[in-house]
């Protein structure tokens, strides 16, 4: 096999390791909450920023940045529900979906109005690893490790403890679990605040790998609202299956064809899946 | 009656002064109004389909295809946007129909409809970056620039433009009359309701879908195509992909999306406000005036969601509802 396609391939993996985190958190959102949150992606580049203002300019160590930027998108994402769905949980589903659209226009410009439209980067050169000609990106490397220990971490916690049990419930009928007596708003902004964690940790492997800039979100967010959908939105198994697909696709594609290309292919495959089966690879 | 008809006068008479105000002023007012009237038409047109749950996030797809396609026509084979711009409306109903007819057929709806047209405005921004050798990438293209010309479309007098806008401005609102008055909305308002109840009752789902859809996305095509030709510059990203879809979807809400003149409302409560906002802040703080605008839509979504026109209808008719009619009663 041509050397260069296995090192596709391989980078393809590994980037769908990410795709995959950032998925989980948005069907976790989804399948609790029932709401899309369009500015998720906006989240993760609020994170970012986190970590590059900590790190590259207040100089913290990277792990004391990166757990501090987990920390702020969780909050973030606890005030995302609080102040923005919480209002109109009871109204039609489309408009929570707008209105968290508000708030990527907010974030952007925030950004934007805060640090400028450069692009910023924290300044780190991780070495690049070579096996037998092939070159991974250690950054990469590390990205897709975190990526599957938060993936079987959410995992464990969602099937493993009380709260997680809670959660799934929720998921599966929200109804009667509230007249069980579980604290529907508790699950709620809990779910939430993990779900922005998620987006947290996402942020800090991305930023290893990309610049950051205010409209950074506007380049992965389609595409993992892509994940989500193609894996059945809410179905967190499957978009994590999804993420590796489209993954695949970008990254092989990428070797026969220009880039935009092959993202234009991953697109027009997801439009068909849906068109063929839109409840996604595992929906219902 | 005559009551109504009176408020409407009122109401229409001012409305029609402001429109053609902008005539006898300076060229940087007739600068705003060419945006607005425009932009009115994408709203108008986007409206169409959102004021029935048909929440497309991908009009920039349509926008796009109405911007680029009459220019490169134009470049290329220097066919004039008149029969470009027909030519890009009828790619762009094409384009929706296509997604739009099995997308129907399999009732995907809500969340999944919102979804699969983001990712078609996605598809159309990537091709056109993909195809730079035309269309020049994320650097943008002009079209071929002759002079003041009407066989060009290009007219760098202002005034003209405007009334070029304004009547595509107003093809727009007799659209929506024509939706409005026809059995259509009858029959597009039972589907948002309970799609399976409407077709039980014997509406023809796709067909009626398929016609909004195709009004919707042939109008926003037209008013991409005039935004071209009045800049007389197209980037992809001013033209269609993730950021100008949702522009459209909010600033037809922040207007009102259940009323004729509410997409025009947004237009120009959008560009306005914009453009105080800058004027008040300079351009020392980029970002200051989105992140105000930002924060508006997110509140016109929370507690206003019928928008500015709906709103205010609401607060104008209520007062006028409690009075008991004074007509005579019939004597038993």
């Amino acid at each position: 096999m041509d050397i260069y396609l296995l090192e596709a391939i391989i980078n393809g993996l590994l980037l769908g390791g990410v795709l995959a985190l950032l998925s989980l958190g948005l069907n976790l959102i989804f399948g609790v909450i029932d709401v899309v949150w369009i500015c998720y992606a906006e989240v993760v580049m609020a994170a970012m920023y986190a970590v590059f203002w900590l790190y590259a300019e207040w100089h913290w160590p990277l792990l004391l940045a990166c757990v501090c930027a987990i920390g702020f998108a969780t909050v973030l994402g606890l005030l995302v529900h609080v102040i923005v769905i919480e209002p109109i949980l009871g109204s039609a589903p489309i408009n929570q979906l707008l209105a968290t659209g508000g708030l990527l226009f907010f974030l952007q410009s925030l950004a934007t109005l805060l640090f400028g439209t450069d692009f910023r980067n924290l300044g780190i050169r991780l070495p690049v690893l070579e096996f037998g000609g092939i070159f991974i990106s250690f950054s990469r490397l590390i990205a897709f490790g975190v990526a599957l220990i938060g993936a079987v971490g959410l995992y464990l916690f969602l099937a493993r403890t009380y709260l997680g049990t809670a959660i799934r419930a929720i998921a599966q009928d929200r109804e009667v679990m509230g007249l069980m007596g579980a604290n529907e708003r508790g699950i709620y902004i809990l779910t939430s605040a993990i779900g922005g964690g998620l987006a947290g940790l996402a942020a800090c492997l991305l930023v290893l790998q990309y610049d950051v800039h205010p409209f950074i979100g506007l380049t992965f967010g389609p595409i993992t609202f892509m994940v989500c959908v193609l894996g059945g939105l809410g179905n967190m198994i499957g978009g994590f299956i999804a993420a590796f697909v489209i993954s695949q696709i970008i990254a092989v594609g990428g070797y026969y064809f220009p880039i935009e290309a092959a993202e234009v292919l991953a697109f027009v495959f997801f439009i068909v899946m849906i068109l063929i089966r839109p409840q996604g690879f595992l929906g219902k | 009656m005559s009551g109504a008809r009176g408020l409407r006068l009122g109401l229409y008479l001012p409305l029609a002064a402001v429109v053609i105000a902008p005539f006898f002023l300076s060229d940087y007012f007739l600068h705003l109004a060419v945006q607005i009237a425009i932009w009115s038409l994408v709203y108008t047109a986007w409206a169409l389909m959102g004021r029935f749950r048909l929440t497309s996030l991908g009009h920039g797809a349509f926008l796009g295809v109405g911007a680029y396609v009459p220019t490169l026509l134009w470049n290329n084979y220097d066919v004039t946007p008149w029969l470009g711009i027909p030519i890009a409306m009828a790619l762009s109903v094409a384009l929706a129909l296509i997604v739009g007819y099995p997308s129907s057929r399999q009732k995907v709806v809500g969340h999944y409809f919102a979804l699969i047209t983001l990712a078609l405005g996605q598809v159309v921004l990537l091709v056109i970056v993909a195809a730079r050798d035309v269309t020049g990438g994320s650097l943008g293209m002009t079209p071929h620039a002759v002079g003041r010309s009407w066989y060009a479309l290009q007219l760098p007098n202002k005034a003209e433009f405007y009334a070029v806008a304004l009547v595509a401005w107003l093809i727009g609102l007799a659209a929506w009359h024509c939706v409005e008055r026809g059995m259509i909305r009858l029959a597009l308002e039972a589907v948002a309701e309970d799609e399976d109840a409407a077709e039980a009752a014997g509406v023809n789902v796709l067909r009626e879908k398929l016609k909004v859809t195709a009004l919707s996305t042939g109008l926003t095509a037209l008013g991409g195509a005039l935004y071209a030709q009045y800049l007389m510059y197209l980037s992809p990203d001013a033209m269609s992909g993730v950021g100008i879809s949702l522009e459209i979807v909010f600033a037809a809400i922040a207007g009102g999306m259940y009323d004729m003149l509410g997409p025009t409302v947004g237009a120009a409560f959008t560009i306005l406000l914009t453009e105080g906002l800058r004027v008040l802040f300079g351009t020392n703080f980029v970002g200051a005036a989105n992140t105000i605008y930002g924060a508006l839509l997110v509140m016109f979504i929370i507690f206003m969601p019928r928008g500015i026109v709906g709103t205010a209808a609401r607060l104008w008719t209520r007062p006028r509802v409690p009075p008991a009619p004074a007509a005579p009663q019939p004597a038993e």
